[in-house]
């Protein structure tokens, strides 16, 4: 027998599946999302059991400004991506541009409030459990941070060396979704540790 | 036979140069050798973790014996553990899935190749971290050798003030390093199945296999994630000084167990629902009819996917929960339950009214209905509470999860392997060879794990390197150790027969078995690119209807 | 009908297993080594014959559920033998394929109706006794006993006696009309421990950071053995749990006598000094002396516990001294150092230790 005879008469519908970029950055999203989710109940399980202080309402500052950043940049990437589809590249490359600047602020202002943290409150991660889960949750995110920082500046060198055009949209598009995932994952993470932590 | 198959299989033939032979394996990122890898791969971890389990059977043969230390003893059930369900079991089904998945579904290689070749290493890198332990791990005071915490590492043994040197360090890393590998794969064979099925292949005419390996892998996404979390966190413990799993400092070592079986009790039906898809596969064909109840099979899977994340804390009903978190996990437990049991009815279904052939693979079936059936049961004494609060952490537990997992998994493999051996390498095995295996293993299986229960049932806690004369239970474990013995022989003639079959064997042809499913469609090994044209299909059983074109099955289905 | 009948079948497997273990017991004791003088034979921790209302209560549920799993396993297993002789294919005839059956309705509904039935009755009797065991309200009667889990011993507390020991509890056997359970509270000092005398109740964990109780009402008076049932370390095999349960009399002598202070004798004066001199009392209490350790057991009464080392070996002058002198080849891995005395030292403090009474 053939291959070739495992084909009976052709299909009534036509044959169709999803991306697989998109179905394995879904498998991807809801992989991290478990991790995220132990992290999240680890923090929540230690909210207030820390042995000696300080404690988070003590210390911690309401990041609101990195929030509007990279929440903002949600919407940046999704036009970006808009743009690009209609093959509008200039438009892409800007709001691709403002899309990595405002990921780029939010991880400076993360970076900064360690260090206050850190050199002028003396709290390490290994002070006591809040310190020991607060750099645990918001640093695995920060590194999603960083992971999709270096994703948006690759694609953006791209951009400038004309290599993205506007048939590589699922492949950017599949990149938003990352970048979508890792705004949504703060929505969490800033709810957990300065709204219900504190 | 597919003529223009065989004319370009020219293009694969190995090169003659040893160093070029094994490049073209290193590199390769072809899923039927990343499956052999991996199925290669598991099978050298799992004879050190059989030599494992020997010494552990001879130092428990006789009481107050001497052959190992406390320490040396307390290493070996660890290593025994971890090898076996992480380097042994996991990669033995990934390599299956890796290899039948794309055959099945009429694709011609994985979504993502590299991703592949990338997991498979990734997973290799963390056994040999594993390993290396044995010679890495002293640090400070000599306080090395391979970890000793047990498999799954309970808190705060693994603190730094419990555990010295660096052998926690290697087992928590080396879980990490695979568990990233069992991510990548979970990610890239969703996304094969998801994207890359042949044309008229709908969710509802997949090849059970597929199905159940969706199942799987959807299932590897979200609680492999969580294990390699709370290895995240055990890393942030012992090397930044952190107080995840430190009591000392407030933290909880129950959050710690709660986090390591939310993973560990989906990890068995990671591993067993695998060999529901081999059982899926093998009894229709050698009962020669269509499964029995598809629908209700793929329901049962899914159903026991999501079931099987309720029921963690059934391995801690000692650790002092509530009554009402108590009776919450055993409703949940006793749940779990009934789609196995459709299971086991629908596999008997499939039997009934048959033309039963008992070869090799369909014997290791029929072993693993029967012995699946009193894994359940004694799980069901286990899931109820009461009972469990004698039964949890003794020997009749070790007993009831070996059932599991060799009386199972193990016996599901070894039919996997007779089945798919003709087409992974082209030729067939030893039939008689294949059944003393069958025979002398079901021999020692019985002898050790039959009558591992008893001596729980006498008061045996697991784990103990030595116990007293007097308490009763020299008997019992003199015989479970000649059982692990039978076993280890039969072991040794698989090994034997697989080894000499792959060069000696008599050609298979592409479908030695008169099988239905696309794999048997092409030669025996598939080239590599799988199928010349992608296929087109209108039922499950694609090679009946070509077979038996005035009776095809997608009129019924 | 079906529990006697599974309740004599029970009985009987474990007779059987008593007697071949007698057997066996001969021969194993000829090879055991002399370092590893463990206590004498002891009665077997068989959950098949249980001495207290918890763990009878698992009995009874335990019965039930093997009864129902037995039921099933009859009937499935039945079915399977059934189908591999009825259907199999006779000889290597050639005949039409058999006819496809792709389901039934019909058939799948029941065995998924049938099942949920079962689980619905097998929740229903395991919750009962969940509850009836966990929500048990400790009588006035009832003795407090703390039990703390160390590597690789037992602390026993009785707070309201004001007495304390190691290794060996001691329980008042309690009779319906006037009960007298014992409650435990059970801690743990460093890893996680399991607390598992399969006779007298289920086992339940010591954790750090964490209360968790249990409680024993045990029927008759004897000694029943168990031990630490989770891997604490090293020496997790010999951490091994003596509970004797006392009549009432019996249990109020054993605690008046061991509320007395240590003894102070003269004669013994020499290895009492060099008890107190030397990192003995980093870890031990004595009442009455310098010595108030908590690190490792209470000596105070040494001498009325029947094994040393947390069970590991019986209490006699060679096993005492050997234990001091080199603990390594009693329980190797147990955290109590040598202590690289001289010989006269030695059988000074060992004598010393044995007017500990």
């Amino acid at each position: 027998m053939s291959t070739a005879a495992v084909r009976p008469a052709s299909l009534e519908t036509p044959w169709s599946l999803p991306y697989k970029g998109q179905i394995g950055m879904l498998c991807l999203i809801a992989a991290e999302s478990s991790i995220f989710t132990i992290f999240v109940v680890a923090y929540i399980f230690y909210i207030g059991k820390s042995l000696t202080g300080p404690m988070p309402r003590e210390i911690l500052e309401v990041p609101i400004f990195a929030t509007i950043c990279l929440l903002s940049s949600s919407l940046t990437i999704h036009a970006a991506v808009g743009a690009l589809r209609k093959g509008n590249l200039a438009m892409f490359r800007l709001l691709w541009f403002i899309t990595l600047a405002l990921g780029a602020i939010f991880l400076f202002k993360t970076g900064s409030e360690w260090q206050r943290l850190i050199y002028e409150k003396n709290f390490t991660i290994s002070t006591n459990l809040f310190g020991t889960t607060y750099y645990s949750l918001v640093g695995l995110h920060a590194s999603h941070v960083i992971v999709g920082l270096v994703g948006l500046l690759t694609v953006f060198l791209l951009a400038l060396a004309g290599r993205v055009r506007q048939e590589h949209v699922d492949n950017v598009d599949t990149f938003a979704l990352y970048w979508h995932f890792v705004d949504a994952v703060w929505v969490v993470v800033f709810t957990v540790v300065y709204i219900v932590g504190r | 036979m597919s003529t223009e198959s065989i004319a370009l299989t020219g293009v694969r033939e190995p090169s003659r140069a040893f160093g070029d032979w094994l490049t073209s394996w290193i590199t390769t990122v072809d899923h039927k050798r990343l499956g052999i890898l991996y199925i290669v791969f598991a099978l050298l971890f799992l004879v050190l973790g059989g030599i494992e389990a020997t010494i552990i059977r001879i130092q428990l043969i006789a009481p107050l014996n001497t052959f190992v230390s406390p320490r040396t003893f307390n290493r070996m059930f660890t290593m025994h553990g971890t090898t076996m369900i992480f380097f042994a079991a996991m990669p033995i089904l990934f390599g299956f899935a890796n290899y039948f998945v794309p055959l099945m579904i009429g694709a011609r290689d994985m979504a993502f190749p590299r991703l592949n070749a990338l997991s498979f290493w990734l997973t290799a890198f963390g056994g040999f971290l594993l390993y290396f332990s044995f010679v890495g791990a002293n640090g400070l005071y000599g306080a090395g050798g391979a970890p000793d915490v047990g498999w799954f590492a309970y808190a705060p043994l693994t603190s730094k003030a419990f555990s010295l040197g660096h052998s926690t360090d290697f087992w928590t890393l080396s879980l990490m390093v695979s568990g990233f590998g069992s991510i990548g794969t979970g990610v890239n064979i969703v996304a094969t199945i998801v994207s890359m099925r042949c044309p008229g292949m709908t969710f509802g005419k997949m090849p059970l296999f597929a199905w159940l390996n969706l199942v799987v892998f959807g299932m590897v996404l979200v609680v492999v994630s969580p294990l390699t979390a709370a290895q995240l966190m055990l890393c942030v413990d012992r090397f930044l000084g952190g107080h995840f799993f430190d009591t000392q400092a407030g933290g909880s070592a129950v959050l710690w167990m709660h986090f390591f079986w939310f993973f560990g009790h989906p990890e068995v039906y990671i591993l067993v629902i695998p060999a529901f898809a081999f059982m899926s596969e093998i009894v229709p064909v050698f009962s020669r009819k269509p499964i029995f109840g598809y629908p209700i099979m793929v329901g049962a899977t899914v159903a026991i996917g999501f079931v099987s994340m309720t029921v963690w804390a059934h391995h801690m009903f000692t650790v002092g929960m509530s009554a009402y978190g108590n009776s919450f996990f055993v409703i949940t437990t006793m749940i779990v339950g009934i789609p196995t049991g459709i299971k086991i009815f629908n596999w008997l279904g499939t039997m009934w009214g048959g033309k039963i052939i008992f070869k090799t693979p369909m014997l290791f079936c029929i072993a693993f209905l029967f012995q699946f059936l009193v894994a359940g049961l004694t799980g069901i004494m286990l899931g109820a509470a009461p009972f469990d609060w004698q039964l949890a952490g003794s020997y009749f537990l070790v007993a009831h999860f070996h059932y599991v997992i060799v009386g199972a998994i193990l016996f599901a493999l070894f039919g996997a392997f007779y089945y798919w051996f003709p087409k992974m390498s082209g030729r067939m095995y030893n039939e008689t060879l294949g059944k003393v295996h069958f025979w002398l293993f079901v021999l020692g299986f019985h002898l050790t794990f039959d009558f591992m229960h008893i001596p729980g049932l006498l008061g045996m806690p697991r784990r103990i390197y030595t116990y007293e004369p007097g308490r009763g239970w020299e008997v019992w474990n003199l015989i479970v150790t000649i059982g692990a013995v039978v076993q280890g022989i039969a072991i040794l003639i698989f090994v034997s027969n697989l080894l000499y079959s792959m060069f000696k064997g008599k050609l298979a042809g592409n479908d030695p078995w008169d099988a239905w499913t696309l794999e048997w469609s092409v030669a025996s090994p598939p080239p590599e690119y799988n199928f010349l044209t992608i296929p087109e299909v209108r039922s499950r059983r694609p090679l009946w209807d070509i077979k038996h074109p005035e009776d095809p099955d997608w009129k019924y289905e | 009908m079906a529990y006697a009948n599974l309740r004599k079948r029970a009985w009987c497997r474990c007779r059987h297993a008593l007697a071949k273990g007698i057997t066996f017991l001969g021969a194993a004791l000829l090879c055991a080594q002399s370092s590893f003088a463990f206590a004498q034979a002891s009665p077997i921790p068989n959950i098949f014959k249980p001495a207290s209302t918890p763990a009878d209560a698992i009995h009874r549920l335990s019965l039930f559920v093997l009864t129902i799993t037995g039921l099933i396993f009859v009937i499935v297993g039945g079915l399977l033998i059934y189908a591999v002789v009825k259907f199999r294919r006779r000889g290597e005839e050639d005949g039409p394929e058999p006819a496809p059956v792709y389901g039934s309705n019909q058939m799948e509904l029941a065995w998924t109706v049938v099942p949920c039935l079962i689980v619905l009755v097998l929740f229903l009797a395991t919750a009962r006794v969940i509850y009836s065991v966990q929500e048990a309200v400790p009588p006035a009667t009832a003795v407090q006993v703390t039990a703390i889990g160390h590597q690789f011993w037992w602390e026993f507390r009785y707070p309201e006696l004001g007495v304390v020991t190691a290794n060996e509890l001691h329980i008042p056997v309690s009779n319906p009309q006037n009960p007298t359970p014992t409650f435990i509270k059970l801690l743990s000092a460093d890893t996680d421990h399991s607390f598992w005398v399969p006779q007298l109740a289920g086992k339940i964990d010591l954790i750090p950071n964490r209360n968790n109780s249990m409680w024993l009402d045990p029927h008759a008076t004897g000694v029943y053995i168990g031990q630490c049932a989770q891997y604490c370390g090293t020496q997790h095999a010999l951490m091994l749990l003596r509970v004797y349960v006392d009549s009432p009399e019996d249990f109020a002598r054993w605690v008046a006598a061991q509320k007395q202070p240590a003894v102070a004798n003269d004669a013994v004066a020499k290895g009492r000094r060099i008890f107190e001199q030397t990192a003995c009392i980093n870890c031990h209490a004595v009442s009455g002396t310098a010595a108030n350790g908590v690190f490792g057991p209470d000596l105070t009464h040494l001498m009325s516990r029947y094994t040393i080392a947390s069970g590991a070996a019986k209490n006699t002058h060679d096993n005492l001294k050997l234990w001091i002198h080199s603990p390594d080849s009693l329980k190797p891995g147990s955290l109590m150092p040598a202590m690289n005395l001289n010989a006269q030292d030695l059988d000074d403090l060992t004598t010393y230790l044995e007017t500990l009474r």
